[in-house]
């Protein structure tokens, strides 16, 4: 028997399925009254320090809640466990030997684990990765990402995907700037260049600096 | 590498069009901003199609570029490499038109 061959137009977007679980997981957050940050950033630029910080500042002025997504480990989830907030660590390793960025589905399936009426604002820590993350929205409000001196100037120009979604940058590791020869400026011009007019502040997770400014931003940001 | 969920979500698109039937070839439409790299994007189609009705199906990928209207001037330029700037008058505050595509466009199905 002969085969032929039919075209069949279909204009399907590729992250449709994800963009319709992320709009299912916002109407979860706005039910119960959750600000959501999606907390961006390449492996080690210091998010989880950060939010140490954060949630020795905020507490018992912010209900803050953490989901933790890490390849593998619980080692995140455990360093943020002293403080007694909603938490709960999301490993993407099925699949694929690890997945690099957490989408809409995996956020869903770590929410049934948080007391999501008892939080104000919850932070969701991406996995580590200055590409992936940036594709995949999973339901937050805002993308705030993390940003550390030691790794040059030039990678918002290398990794525009990321430095364009981000509506905040924390560049932080600010106390070593002395040690480097990092160009504070021509950081914010390579910044502006992708994404111009974007809010940015200078912080140190080690020192405290800018971490006070950063909690009032987030403060400001709660749902009344 | 993101360039495999998107592989794995093409695959799953095409699987659900085929309606049973063999795809034979699948068009997709990747703006140029989208970061998307051909090669890692070509290989991880091939990998999660194994078993699907999309295996040893053709990948073409369709590069759109970006364009933008000029919020300044009102031109409508091609837009190159970062920073993205109006051709005509340099300007940054653009309007983006195209070049964030990602999406399936077609599918070749074989006949039953």
């Amino acid at each position: 028997m002969h085969r032929t061959a039919v075209k069949k137009v279909v204009l399907e977007g590729v992250l449709d399925a994800n963009e319709a679980l992320a709009q299912a997981n916002r109407e979860k957050f706005d039910q119960a009254g959750n600000y959501v940050i999606n907390l961006m950033s390449s492996p080690g630029a210091g998010k989880t320090a950060l939010l140490e910080r954060t949630l020795e500042r905020v507490r018992g002025r912010l209900r803050l809640g953490v989901l933790e997504g890490d390849v593998q480990t619980t080692l995140d989830a455990d360093r943020l466990a002293r403080f007694h907030i909603p938490l709960v660590q999301v490993n993407t390793e099925s699949g694929f030997g690890g997945e690099c960025h957490l989408d809409a589905n995996m956020v869903r399936s770590g929410l049934g684990e948080l007391p999501l009426s008892d939080i104000d604002v919850l932070v969701i820590e991406n996995v580590g990765n200055l590409v992936c993350p940036a594709e995949f929205r999973v339901g937050e409000d805002t993308r705030v990402m993390v940003y550390s001196v030691t790794e040059g100037e030039e990678k918002p120009l290398k990794y525009p995907l990321m430095f364009r979604s981000a509506d905040l940058v924390l560049v932080n590791k600010i106390d070593l700037l002395e040690h480097l020869d990092f160009d504070l400026e021509l950081f914010i011009a390579n910044l502006e260049a992708v994404n111009p007019g974007v809010s940015r502040m200078l912080v140190s997770a080690r020192t405290g600096r800018g971490v006070d400014e950063w909690c009032s931003w987030m403060e400001r940001r709660k749902p009344t | 590498m993101h360039e495999l969920s998107i592989a794995e979500s093409v695959v799953q698109i095409a699987s659900r069009h085929a309606n049973g039937r063999r795809v034979t070839k699948v068009w997709l439409k990747v703006g140029h901003l989208r970061q998307v790299v051909p090669s890692a994007l070509g290989f991880g189609f091939e990998l999660v199609a194994e078993g699907t009705p999309v295996e040893g199906a053709e990948l073409e990928l369709e590069n759109v570029p970006a364009a933008g209207l000029c919020s300044n001037c009102g031109a409508k330029s091609q837009l190159g490499n970062f920073p993205l700037k109006c051709g005509a008058c340099g300007g940054f505050d653009l309007e983006l038109l195209s070049g964030e595509e990602l999406f399936v466009e077609s599918l070749e199905l074989e006949e039953v």
